[in-house]
C-alpha cells in the first residue's frame, strides 16, 4: 500500500543573491524559546541546509540550503518527526514582506523626537525671555537660528508621512486630517523663518517640531494596531494544500505544486492530508473532517462516486480522486476572494477621527484666512496679518483632535490585552462599540469544538480503550483521553471509513460504526462509536460537544448590554438546537455553508442592524470579514483569527461583553475628547486672531491640551477590575 | 555667551548620535521578532542575537 513517492518540492526553493537556495516555512505549533531552539537545531541538521533563522513573532522558518538548491522534504519531514507541521510559501508570493511603513513611522518618530527635544533646548529660554528675564534680542536671535537649524530638517523629514497623505489626499480633492497639519507645519516654519529674519519674537520652531512628534505618536500606535490584521488571505491560502498528490499516466505518483492540477487529473490523498481541489471520489473509503469548511463536527463518510470538496481532512482512508476544479476555484478560494470583498466594504467604514476632520477642516481654515484679511483690513500691515493668520493655525492645530482617538484606543486594547483579548485595529473597536446584534457560530464557540464521551461507565472504557489507542481518528481519541494511558491492541488494522479491528489479550476485538461492530444503531446521525469482541456483547459510546462553561451567562450579559442573539452553524439541527436552549438563544438556523453565513450576515446589516459576528471554522472566514466587527477565539483556525478584528484567548465567551463594555467606554471618551477640543478651539482661534498668542502661550495651549486628551484617555484604564 | 556656540553644537551632536544609534537598530532588524529576541538572550545556544539581513 505504499507507493513510492517521488516527493518533489524543489519548486519552493528561491534562488538567493548569493547563490544560496532560500525556503521559507509557516511553523506551527511553537510557543516558547525551547520551540524556537528545537525548530532551529531541527532544521540546521538536516543534510544540506546551511543557515535556518525562526522567527517566533510571525511563525516564518528562513532555510538557506548550503548550495544552489536543496530538499524542501527532508526539512518539512524533519520538523514534522519533531512535532511541529509546517508549510511551504509559494516563492512567487514570498516575496520578503517587511514592514516598510512602520519602520518609515519609527524613523519618523524618532527624528522628531531628536527634533523636539533639542529645539526646546533653544526656545526654552526665549520664553524666559517673554517673563523680563534678562534676554538681549542679540542672544534670543541665535537661539532662533540654532532652533531653525535643528528643527527645519527634522520638521521636513518627520512630516513626510503627513505631506505624502495630504497630497494624495488633495489630488482626490478631498481634505483628510493631514491636509492642515501639512499646511500649519509649512506656514509656521516660513513665517517663523521669516519673523527670525527681521530679528521679531514669534518664531514657532518649537511649535511645528512638538506638533509633529505628538502626531507621530498617535499615528504609529495606530500603524502597529493594523500591521496584525494583514496577510489574512496569505495565511488562508497557505492552509490549503500547497502540494498535491498526482497520479502521471504511467502510473507514476508525483507531488506536484497545486497550482498545477487540472480538471480530470487523477490525486491521491492519504489519511491526514487535506483534499486539494473539489474532486470526485474514484476509489477507496475514507471519512472526511469537514469541520473547517462547514463546521459540522460529525465525520463524513465518502466512497467511490462523492464529491469531496476542497480544504477536507481525510480521517482513515486512501483515496484516489479525478479533479473537479483547479486550485483557485475551489471551495477555499472562494472564501479567500469573499474574504477579501468583506475587508473592501470594512475599509469604506469612515472612522470618528475623519468625520472631526470633515467638520474641522473647513471651519479652521476659513477663520485663518478670516484672520488674514480682517486684520490686513483694519491697518495692521501684512506681516501682522499673515502672522495671526499662522497663529490660528497653530493653536488649533488638530494636536488634541489627532490624539483624539488613537490615544484612547490604545489605552482600550491595552485593558483587553490583559484580559486576553487581542484587538487588532482602532476601527474595529469604533465598530464594535456600535453592534446590535450578534451572530454565533456553534462548534468551537459556543462548544468546545470537540467530541467528548458522555455517560460511559470507567470499567466498558477500560476495554475497548486499548483498541482506540490505536487508531488517529477523532472520536477513538476521545475515548483515550477519557481512558488514559495503558495497553495497545496488537494485529491492528483499520479498515478506511469503517473502524479498527484487532487482538485485545488475544481476543478479537471491533470497534467503530455500527455495521462494522455487526448491530443495527437507532441513533443515525448521531456521534457515536460502538465496540464489542467476537460473538459478545456489543457497547454503544456516545459522544458530544459540550457547550463551554460560562457560555450562557457571557450569552446573559450580552442581553443585558442591548444585544440580540442568534447561533447561525453549519452542524445539523439536533446539535445546535441543544446548544442554543443550553445558552438560552431562541433564534438558532443550522446546516448553513459558509457563503449562506456571509449572507445572514449581509441580510440583517441590510435590514439596518448592526453585526457582531463571532466564529472560529475556516466556514466562518467571509461572515467574519464581511460583519460590522467580529470576534474570534484563540483556538481557531489562523484565517479566521486574521479575518477577525479581535482575537479572544482560551475561548472564554466572558470576553464578549467585557469587549462590547469597553468598546462603547471608549467610544464616550472619544467623544469626550472630542468635545474637549472643540472647547479648547473654540477660545483659542479668538485668542489668536486678536493677537494674543505667542510662541509659549502657543506652546503651553498645544502640549496642555494634548496631555488632557491623553489624560482623560487613562481614565479608561481606572476602575478596572483586576483579573 | 560665546561658550554657546561651542556647546550647543555639541549638545546637537550628541542627540544627534542618539539618533543614529536608533536608526541603526531599526536598519538591524532589531524590532523584527521581540518576542524570538527575548527568548534567545536566555538559551546559550541561541547566541547569535537578532537577524541582521
Amino acid at each position: 500500500m505504499t507507493a513510492t513517492v517521488a516527493r518533489d518540492l524543489s519548486a519552493f526553493v528561491a534562488r538567493g543573491d548569493d547563490d544560496h537556495g532560500r525556503l521559507e516555512l509557516l511553523v506551527r505549533g511553537a510557543r516558547c524559546g525551547a520551540c524556537l531552539a528545537k525548530i532551529e537545531k531541527t532544521a540546521r541538521e538536516t543534510p544540506g541546509v546551511g543557515a535556518a533563522r525562526f522567527n517566533l513573532t510571525t511563525g516564518k522558518l528562513a532555510v538557506t540550503f548550503a548550495g544552489p538548491s536543496g530538499d524542501p522534504a527532508a526539512v518539512i519531514d524533519a520538523l514534522d518527526r519533531a512535532g511541529y507541521p509546517s508549510t511551504p510559501f509559494d516563492p512567487a508570493k514570498a516575496i520578503r514582506e517587511e514592514d516598510r511603513e512602520g519602520r518609515a513611522l519609527a524613523l519618523a518618530l524618532g527624528v522628531a523626537g531628536f527634533g523636539a527635544g533639542n529645539v526646546m533646548m533653544f526656545t526654552v529660554p526665549v520664553w524666559a525671555g517673554f517673563f523680563g528675564q534678562e534676554l538681549t534680542p542679540a542672544t534670543r536671535e541665535v537661539m532662533y537660528w540654532f532652533a531653525a537649524i535643528v528643527a527645519t530638517p527634522c520638521s521636513l523629514f518627520a512630516g513626510m508621512p503627513f505631506f505624502r497623505s495630504a497630497w494624495a489626499s488633495l489630488k482626490r480633492r478631498r481634505a483628510n486630517m493631514d491636509v492642515p497639519i501639512s499646511i500649519g507645519v509649512i506656514l509656521t516654519l516660513i513665517v517663523s523663518f521669516s519673523e527670525t529674519i527681521q530679528d521679531g519674537e514669534h518664531a514657532y520652531f518649537d511649535a511645528a517640531v512638538m506638533l509633529l512628534f505628538l502626531l507621530l505618536i498617535g499615528r504609529y500606535l495606530d500603524h502597529k494596531l493594523r500591521v496584525r490584521a494583514r496577510g489574512a488571505a496569505r495565511d488562508l491560502l497557505a492552509l490549503q494544500a500547497p502540494v498535491a498528490t498526482r497520479i502521471d499516466a504511467d502510473g507514476m505518483e508525483r507531488v506536484v505544486p497545486i497550482g498545477d492540477v487540472d480538471v480530470g487529473d487523477a490525486l491521491a490523498v492519504i489519511p491526514g492530508d487535506r483534499i486539494p481541489v473539489n474532486a470526485l471520489v474514484e476509489q477507496g473509503g475514507s471519512e472526511l473532517d469537514n469541520a473547517l469548511i462547514t463546521g459540522e463536527t460529525a465525520p463524513v463518510q465518502v466512497g467511490p462516486g462523492s464529491v469531496v470538496h476542497a480544504g477536507a481532512l481525510n480521517l482513515s482512508g486512501r483515496l484516489v480522486l479525478r479533479a473537479q476544479a483547479r486550485s483557485e476555484d475551489s471551495a477555499v478560494a472562494e472564501i479567500a476572494r469573499l474574504m477579501e470583498a468583506g475587508a473592501q466594504s470594512k475599509s469604506r467604514y469612515v472612522r470618528l477621527a475623519d468625520k472631526a476632520a470633515a467638520l474641522y477642516v473647513p471651519v479652521v481654515h476659513t477663520l485663518a484666512l478670516l484672520a488674514f484679511v480682517g486684520v490686513w483690513a483694519i491697518g495692521l500691515g501684512p506681516r501682522e496679518a499673515l502672522l495671526r493668520a499662522a497663529a490660528v493655525l497653530i493653536v488649533t492645530c488638530p494636536c488634541a483632535l489627532g490624539l483624539a482617538v488613537p490615544a484612547v484606543q490604545i489605552v482600550a486594547s491595552g485593558r483587553l490585552f490583559r484580559r486576553g483579548i487581542l484587538v487588532k485595529s482602532g476601527a474595529a473597536l469604533e465598530r464594535l462599540a456600535e453592534v446590535d446584534t450578534v451572530v454565533l457560530d456553534k462548534t468551537g464557540v459556543l462548544t468546545e469544538g470537540r467530541p467528548r464521551l458522555i455517560d460511559a461507565p470507567a470499567s466498558i472504557v477500560a476495554l475497548a480503550a486499548p483498541l482506540a489507542r490505536a487508531s488517529r481518528h477523532p472520536l477513538a481519541r476521545a475515548l483515550v483521553e477519557t481512558a488514559g494511558c495503558g495497553d495497545v491492541a496488537t494485529e491492528v488494522t483499520e479498515v478506511p471509513g469503517m473502524g479498527v479491528e484487532g487482538l485485545i489479550d488475544g481476543r478479537r476485538a471491533r470497534l467503530g460504526r455500527a455495521a462494522f461492530v455487526g448491530v443495527d444503531s437507532r441513533h443515525a446521525g448521531e456521534t457515536e462509536l460502538w465496540f464489542g469482541f467476537d460473538g459478545d456483547v456489543k457497547v454503544r459510546f456516545a459522544f458530544e460537544d459540550a457547550v463551554r462553561d460560562g457560555a450562557a451567562r457571557a450569552i446573559a450579559d450580552l442581553k443585558a448590554l442591548g444585544l440580540t442573539a442568534e447561533v447561525v452553524s453549519g452542524d445539523v439541527a439536533g446539535p445546535v438546537e441543544r446548544a442554543a436552549a443550553e445558552v438560552g438563544i431562541a433564534h438558532w438556523t443550522s446546516g448553513v455553508t459558509p457563503f449562506d453565513k456571509a449572507t445572514r450576515v449581509e441580510q440583517l446589516q441590510a435590514a439596518g442592524r448592526r453585526v457582531l459576528m463571532v466564529g472560529d471554522g475556516l466556514n466562518d472566514a467571509a461572515a467574519l470579514a464581511k460583519a460590522h466587527a467580529s470576534m474570534a477565539p484563540g483556538s481557531a483556525v489562523d484565517a479566521s483569527q486574521n479575518a477577525a478584528d479581535l482575537v479572544f484567548s482560551g475561548g472564554d465567551l466572558a470576553s464578549l461583553p467585557e469587549a462590547v463594555r469597553v468598546a462603547r467606554a471608549a467610544r464616550r471618551r472619544v467623544l469626550e475628547n472630542f468635545t474637549f477640543s472643540a472647547a479648547y478651539n473654540i477660545v483659542a482661534a479668538p485668542a489668536a486672531i486678536l493677537g494674543l498668542v505667542n510662541p509659549f502661550v502657543a506652546a503651553i495651549a498645544m502640549s496642555g491640551s494634548s496631555l488632557v486628551v491623553i489624560l482623560n484617555a487613562l481614565r479608561l484604564g481606572l476602575g478596572e477590575k483586576r483579573p | 555667551m560665546t561658550i554657546l556656540y561651542l556647546l550647543a553644537p555639541i549638545s546637537v551632536f550628541l542627540g544627534f548620535m542618539g539618533l543614529v544609534g536608533f536608526w541603526w537598530t531599526l536598519r538591524s532588524g532589531q524590532y523584527e521578532d521581540p518576542q524570538g529576541d527575548a527568548a534567545r538572550i536566555l538559551d546559550d545556544h541561541l547566541r547569535e542575537g537578532p537577524a541582521s539581513d
